[in-house]
């Protein structure tokens, strides 16, 4: 079941064109790998999903129908299609709990107390339930970013958009990030993923797409795309991922 | 040698208390509507629609390009003659000085909501909230904490410029002084209380604004990204 269409899609930001013409299909359960060079327009493609960028050109579809640009209907989608980012952006004048339970109270005007459990429950999930009162300040990266994930987790998003979450943590930090999303993949859930973890896109990943110049250059499954691709582009990009390892 | 009595002062203590209390009515007043109203002003001039920058932006310079006495005269002697309505003092007072209030605090405003960084404003889109839930919830608490030393100093100098009230004979703490300096002859002991009243005020009211900031600041993050 196809749960979000992209058609036609196009971005340029002063005058230059990020994303000419990208068309996707995303069915329920999938995990889709985005790869590319920096500068191919992998994290602009993610923005303009959930209308964090207003796409120039082209139709973004969910469950059917087509997203409009009004601030009350993007508001619930981006409800239904949460973001994890590689800055983490958790509220740095509250707590983890805190972070987790603002869309809650504040955008589903959800009760306290119910809040509060719900929020708890989520940060149990990413291994964080001791840190709940602790400020972002006082957290690591790899500990902000699974609240990130709480947070977008929360809201008990159709569809989960990560862009780079590990590019921005420190090497040993990563791991811990990877699990909890390998988590979230055993459970089924839909997500697209920009990454430069190529190992965990071979892994994790059901299908991997390779952007090049605002295109889909290449895509398939993680076996096709990251062993025996078949463009050139492609083959010289992981070439150049000398640490990549499968 | 000039010999200092400050007795024929003292006697006058409760002119000086009325004095005080409305400064501090006209200086609570003005900082009050001057927040409201610099926030307006300052989201009005932060908007896409030139519309509703521009105009604001407009306010904004004037009041901050022109003499306070200039503007308090103008209140009171000029806009009745425009509108037809009778100015007291204290109404042409308020009026003046929350809006120059408002023209500063509104580049404050201005100021620190710019400097939340992009990925905040991302965040709070990113779990659904509307562009004022962002601003409320996650933008202008960060925004304000670090705008309070600028808030400090400009209600510090409001307060100094409330004393131009006296040239359109509203009884505050500098008109009190003139009078009873008139009345005792003891010029020198008068403004020197007066001077001694104000610093004590001033004094009293930053050091209960640094607590709030230290407060504000252990209360969370205050520096660390």
């Amino acid at each position: 079941m196809t749960i979000l269409k992209v058609s036609g899609l196009a971005k340029r930001f002063a005058g230059q064109e990020v994303l000419r013409g990208i068309d996707l299909d995303v069915t329920k359960g999938e995990r889709i790998a985005v790869l590319g060079a920096s500068g191919s327009g992998k994290s602009t493609l993610l923005r303009c999903l959930n209308f964090m960028e207003m796409p120039d050109a082209g139709t973004v579809t969910l469950d059917g129908r087509t997203i409009g640009r009004r601030e009350s209907e993007l508001t619930l989608v981006r409800q239904r299609i949460g973001m994890v980012f590689q800055q983490f952006n958790l509220f740095p004048h509250m707590t983890a709990l805190g972070n987790v339970m603002e869309g809650l109270r504040t955008v589903r005007r959800m009760p306290r107390d119910q809040a509060q459990a719900r929020a708890g429950k989520e940060l149990a999930r990413v291994g964080l339930a001791d840190k709940a009162a602790n400020y972002p300040a006082h957290l690591s990266g790899g500990q902000k970013q699974r609240v990130a994930i709480a947070r977008a987790l929360a809201m008990d998003p159709e569809l989960l958009l990560f862009d780079e979450p590990t590019s921005a943590l420190d090497p040993e930090l990563v791991g811990e990030v990877l699990g909890v999303i390998r988590s979230l993949a055993e459970e089924g859930r839909t997500m697209l993923l920009v990454t430069h973890e190529l190992g965990f896109a071979y892994h994790v990943a059901t299908r991997v797409i390779f952007l090049a110049d605002g295109t889909i250059h290449e895509q398939g499954t993680p076996d096709e795309v990251l062993k025996h691709p078949k463009k050139e582009r492609t083959q010289s990009f992981l070439a150049r991922h000398k640490e990549f390892s499968l | 040698m000039y010999r200092w009595d400050f007795t024929p002062v003292l006697a006058n203590a409760d002119l000086l208390a009325a004095g005080l209390v409305n400064t501090l009515k006209i200086t609570g007043t003005s900082l009050a509507c001057g927040l409201v109203l610099g926030l307006a002003l300052a989201l009005l001039r932060l908007s896409k629609h030139r519309w509703a920058s521009w105009p604001a932006g407009f306010v904004i310079e004037v009041f901050r390009t022109t003499p306070p006495l200039v503007q308090l005269f103008w209140f009171f002697f000029a806009l009745p003659l425009i509108v037809g309505i009778e100015m007291t003092p204290f109404m042409a007072a308020v009026v003046t000085f929350s809006i120059q209030s408002a023209a500063f605090f509104a580049e404050v405003f201005r100021a620190g909501i710019v400097s939340i960084e992009r990925g905040q404003w991302d965040g709070a889109r990113a779990i659904g909230m509307t562009h004022a839930q962002a601003l409320r919830r996650i933008v202008l608490p960060q925004a304000v904490k670090r705008m309070i030393p600028a808030f400090m100093e400009r209600t510090i100098e409001l307060m100094k410029t409330t004393t131009l009230v006296a040239t359109i004979a509203y009884a505050d703490l500098l008109y009190a002084a003139n009078e009873i300096s008139q009345k005792t002859f003891r010029p020198l002991e008068t403004f020197t209380v007066v001077a001694l009243i104000y610093f004590v005020v001033i004094t009293a009211f930053s050091l209960v604004a640094r607590r709030l900031e230290r407060r504000m600041a252990i209360s969370g993050e205050s520096t660390v990204h």
